[in-house]
């Protein structure tokens, strides 16, 4: 029975898979994978949900409801962080918030049981590290496009004395210069911890039940299920999370940009 | 880890994915975060004033009531004040007539009762008179018979008015 739980591989599910269509780009091999299939479904689900909200109507229906609670939900944390200048960033961390928002949530949809392979498209870093990075690449444009050299007083805190600063600055530049991995690495490395955990725990269901001892497989089998479906209500909780943080601090850094400390 | 194999190894899978990466999220961000989230803020925040003005005519309308209500308060009081104050001076009117009638109806009883009594009087006077004439005659008569003497009518009559008036 060994033999058979090595055939459980909790990391087959991050694997890239080409599906064809190959072009090159510039000396790269430009080829359509279920990574990109993923990508693209999140975008069609997050069009057709928007669509919904579309009518426009003084009194909102249900689905119009839903989507304006997105949309004020955003509106209102740039508001609140940022300003009434934040208005003109909620476009882009509307759409950061909800593309990573539906490819968690796609990423756990059950679609194994229909022998499809759901895959998590935040759980790539270079997915996650590409979006962080943009996110760096704004701040540092709008920083310096509104306060010139002097964006760089952002290293020096309000207050801080004298004697303190040459100290101070290079902390404050370092965790600067760390916040693209941080909010890269902090989506992936949950969308990936959560989706090892849930295999590895659906692996154990399975070999539970095909136990030579067959009475005490199946305690094991049994509370490993029940476990994996706390632990699927808590993924659903993680994606929601994470991709809030992820427009959180983006916001956050934004707000640093635009009106420095 | 395949995740982290791409980043390390020169992974054929590397470039795709920043390609569709891009390409999708250029097309989310243009698509749905110029195009169509602009189109939904604006729905909220016209409904938004749309719920200001609303509450802001209510609360107009409600003062205005509130005006009107109080003029219909002071227009009622002072009507009543008015039918209270025509009511009092009827009543008054009406007491004083009634008095006036009283005091005319007194007075002519008042007549009468003179009238009465002064007729009362008179009789009394006669008959007063006429018993005289009668007594003196009586005694007369009496005088006659008894003694045998005539009496003058005059004598016994200013007898009989001596007896009479003590």
């Amino acid at each position: 029975m060994a033999a058979e739980s090595g055939k459980i591989d909790p990391m087959h599910q991050f694997e890239v898979t080409p599906l064809g269509g190959g072009f090159n780009l510039g000396g790269h091999d430009i080829l359509f994978t279920n990574s990109a299939l993923w990508m693209i479904v999140a975008a069609i689900a997050l069009g057709l949900f928007m669509w919904g909200g579309m009518r426009r109507q003084l009194v909102p229906g249900r689905w119009q409801a839903a989507v304006e609670g997105f949309t004020g939900f955003i509106s209102n944390m740039m508001m609140a962080n940022i300003g009434s200048e934040g208005r003109k960033y909620t476009p882009y961390v509307f759409s950061l918030f909800m593309f990573i928002l539906f490819c968690n949530l796609l990423g756990m949809l059950p679609l194994g049981v229909l022998g499809l392979h759901p895959f998590t498209v935040t759980s790539h870093i270079a997915i996650t590290g590409v979006l962080a990075l943009i996110s760096f690449a704004i701040v540092l444009v709008v920083g310096f496009w509104r306060h010139g050299l002097h964006f760089f007083s952002l290293f020096v805190p309000h207050g801080t004395p004298l004697p303190m600063i040459p100290i101070i600055a290079p902390i404050e530049f370092v965790s600067f210069m760390v916040r693209p991995f941080s909010l890269g690495l902090r989506l992936f490395v949950a969308m990936t911890a959560g989706h090892v955990l849930l295999k590895v725990l659906s692996g154990f269901v399975i070999n539970g039940f095909n136990a030579e001892t067959l009475w005490l497989g199946s305690i094991v089998s049994v509370l490993s299920f029940i476990l994996m479906i706390g632990i699927s209500a808590l993924e659903l909780l993680v994606a929601g999370i994470q991709a809030y943080v992820f427009a959180l601090l983006t916001s956050l850094y934004i707000n640093d940009a635009v009106n420095l400390h | 880890m395949p995740q982290i194999a791409q980043l390390t190894a020169d992974n054929w899978y590397l470039a795709s994915q920043l390609f569709w990466l891009l390409v999708v999220f250029a097309g989310i961000y243009l698509v749905i975060g110029r195009g169509m989230l602009p189109k939904i803020e604006a729905t909220v925040d016209a409904r938004d004033r749309k719920v200001a003005d609303d509450l802001a005519a209510a609360k107009a309308a409600h003062a205005a009531a509130d005006g009107l209500e109080e003029s219909y308060r002071q227009q009622s009081d002072a009507s009543r004040v008015a039918a209270q104050k025509a009511v009092a001076e009827a009543k008054d009117k009406a007491a004083k007539d009634a008095e006036k009638r009283l005091a005319k109806v007194d007075a002519e009883l008042g007549d009468k009762l003179a009238a009465a009594e002064a007729d009362v009087a008179a009789a009394r006077k006669s008959a007063m008179a006429e018993i005289e004439s009668v007594a003196a005659e009586a005694a007369g008569d009496l005088v006659a018979k008894l003694s045998g003497v005539k009496v003058g009518a005059a004598d016994a009559k200013a007898a009989v008015k001596a007896v009479l008036h003590g």
